[in-house]
């Protein structure tokens, strides 16, 4: 249904507002401050999205990322710096705009006392050239809900639901905040399937995650942001070969946290970063890659609350983290950053359960495929 | 999903926006919802009807020289739009905030203006059924002809809508769900006392009379029932007092209005 949308972005808009260049991107980020009381929520964030391209905010809660999807669709105002998308001021050219895009917040904001095909009918009568919603609830498996009232849906339903919506005017640009939270796994893969198949269309898609595995399996880019800064921006591939090869020590200045070391380690996997489990010390060094190789006995990516031999491994790998180096040297140019991993045993360990709720209900069969994955992701050997 | 056909000219231009599309398409959601609200129902049309059921057959109201039903029906109107505008459009969107459903909105290409249109068509689909309704039970059952002006009534139904729309909208943006859900019925409660609907306002303290005279709800009861009796005199006083409510309350909606 999203055919036509490369098309559609190369034509006149309505012959109102003046084309961008083709190759002209489709979001622009330049310096971006946004500050609540005495927080900077956007600290100076800077980047760009081209048009075609599927670009990942990565970072753990409270990273900004939110914040930065809401400015640029002129939900707020920034403090300073520029937002443009599609060439245009999200605020000031709203009207002309918002029939360009997509959005799914992370409140699905369905009304309650619809049904799922009467939600998605309403937004297709928002735009000129909307795709069908019934085919439309079809793709993202809602076919039998079509009539259920929006109160009556589950969590991850109304996920979908919100994600047809942002779709269902065929946008050129689409803004996903956590497009997967609260999927089962098999929606969470037909949601990357929904999302490859608007890149393969043309549409361009920011969408934000703190999953790693989901922004290195969808995301041509992935820009890793925490506490309003970005730490690390690059494709997938190269963030974790430059991790293997020792490059991505250029983003591993001092302070460089956890979002940044866990993406460039290819420990965190599938695992939700959260800053309580802040960086460890002494975690690099001969031990590190034992640590590793403990940690993943512990659970590691798919990891719940440990169990008991988990937990022992977990322990384990603690003991290695904590060996103190042996050669200081050697650890510097070690490839792997310092304390690789930490977050997923660290997480094991705590036992925070919030942190854990999506991997819990992950079946075994994801959990095994995600830790291939994620196998791969420390190997280098990034595919698709 | 199907996948669609590719489109056939790919620079054929978009389809031209209408700006009255996406109204439409707001406007038969908020009917589907407003028909699917059965709560409303009962503060919308039961309350009135049987208001007026009740007091035009026991006949115990003393409404001066007519029939009870001569001065009973324009009260229920009144009611019917308090009803309709203020606890209706108040209580909903003060939800469709809480669940999110503004915010939502906010980011399609259905405007602010866009959305108030909509409210504002549901509402008065919503009051035409009301109006029918009450005028045809009154006719059937009490006799009640029409007598005076068309045009003067249609005019106070029009400001009183605006009003307590205004004052719905108003207490939707400024106060939490849970406080709109109580405030407007509570309110309604006061209207009901105060706006000589059913009881006659010379009955009161005269106090409680100034005060009532100043608010919308007597002065829609006021101006339906002099706009409804054969040579009364062109209730301007009331709606005056109806326009003055009205821009008051909606200029405090739009400053309170959030989609968040």
């Amino acid at each position: 249904m999203e055919r036509g949308t490369v098309e559609r972005s190369a034509a006149a808009d309505d012959g109102n507002v003046p084309l961008p260049p083709a190759d002209a991107p489709a979001v622009v980020v330049d310096g971006l401050v946004k500050a609540y009381g005495t927080t900077r929520a956007v600290d100076g964030l800077g980047f760009s999205v081209a048009p075609g391209e599927v670009f990942a905010v990565l970072g753990p809660n409270g990273a900004g990322k939110t914040t930065t999807l809401e400015i640029l669709e002129g939900y707020r105002a920034p403090d300073a710096g520029l937002a443009r998308v599609l060439g245009l001021d999200p605020i000031g050219d709203a009207r002309a705009l918002k029939p360009r895009i997509g959005v799914m917040l992370q409140q699905d904001g369905l009304h309650p006392g619809l049904t799922a095909r009467e939600v998605l009918r309403l937004y297709a009568g928002f735009f000129p050239d909307p795709a069908d919603p019934d085919a439309l609830l079809d793709r993202v498996g809602l076919r039998d809900a079509a009539r259920t009232r929006c109160r009556r849906l589950s969590g991850g339903q109304k996920r979908r639901l919100a994600l047809a919506v942002a779709i269902v005017g065929r946008p050129e640009l689409v803004f996903l905040d956590e497009p997967t939270g609260g999927m089962d796994p098999e929606a969470r893969l037909a949601t990357w399937a929904l999302v490859r198949e608007l890149r393969e269309a043309g549409t361009t898609v920011l969408l934000t995650t703190h999953l790693l595995d989901e922004a290195e399996r969808l995301a041509d880019r992935v820009a890793i942001v925490d506490r309003g800064r970005i730490v690390a921006l690059d494709t997938p591939g190269a963030l974790t070969r430059g991790a293997e090869a020792g490059a991505g020590r250029r983003v591993a200045a001092p302070g460089l946290d956890l979002a940044a070391r866990c993406a460039l380690a290819g420990g965190g996997g599938a695992v939700r970063l959260g800053r309580r489990a802040g960086p460890r010390p002494g975690g690099a060094g001969g031990p590190a890659g034992r640590a590793d190789r403990a940690r993943d006995r512990a659970g590691g990516l798919c990891a719940g609350p440990p169990a008991r031999r988990g937990r022992r491994a977990a322990g384990r790998a603690d003991r290695l983290a904590a060996r103190p180096r042996r050669d200081a040297d050697r650890a510097a140019r070690r490839p792997r950053l310092a304390g690789g991993g930490v977050p997923a045993a660290g997480g094991a360990r705590s036992g925070k359960r919030g942190a854990w709720s999506v991997e819990r209900r992950a079946g075994a069969q994801e959990c095994a495929r995600m830790r291939q994955a994620q196998r791969r992701l420390c190997l280098g050997e990034i595919s698709q | 999903m199907t996948p669609d056909a590719p489109r056939p000219t790919p620079h054929a231009p978009r389809p031209t926006p209408s700006a009255l599309r996406p109204v439409l398409s707001q406007a038969r959601a908020e009917l589907l919802l407003t028909l699917r609200r059965g709560e409303n129902l009962l503060i919308t049309l039961i309350v009135p009807v049987a208001l007026l059921v009740f007091f035009a057959s026991l006949g115990i109201v003393d409404g001066g020289a007519g029939r009870p039903v001569d001065f009973l029906l324009p009260g229920m109107l009144a009611l019917a739009v308090i009803a309709t505008g203020m606890v209706s459009l108040g209580i909903a969107t003060a939800y469709e905030r809480y669940y999110g459903v503004l915010k939502r909105l906010g980011a399609s290409p259905l405007s602010r203006g866009g959305l108030i249109a909509a409210k504002a068509l549901a509402v008065l689909l919503l009051e035409v059924v009301q109006v029918a309704t009450l005028v045809a039970i009154a006719a059937a059952i009490y006799g009640w002809r029409p007598a005076g002006g068309a045009g003067a009534a249609a005019l106070a139904l029009l400001l009183g809508t605006l009003a307590f729309a205004g004052l719905g909208l108003a207490m939707a943006g400024a106060l939490r769900a849970e406080a709109t859900l109580a405030g407007a019925n509570a309110l309604y409660l006061v209207f009901l006392m105060l706006s000589g609907a059913v009881l006659p306002l010379d009955r009161l303290p005269d106090v409680l009379q100034g005060l009532a005279r100043a608010l919308p709800a007597a002065a829609l009861t006021g101006a339906l029932r002099a706009a409804l009796t054969a040579g009364a005199p062109f209730p301007a006083a009331e709606l005056i007092v109806l326009a003055v409510w009205a821009a008051l309350t909606l200029a405090v909606a739009a400053r309170t209005f959030r989609w968040e």
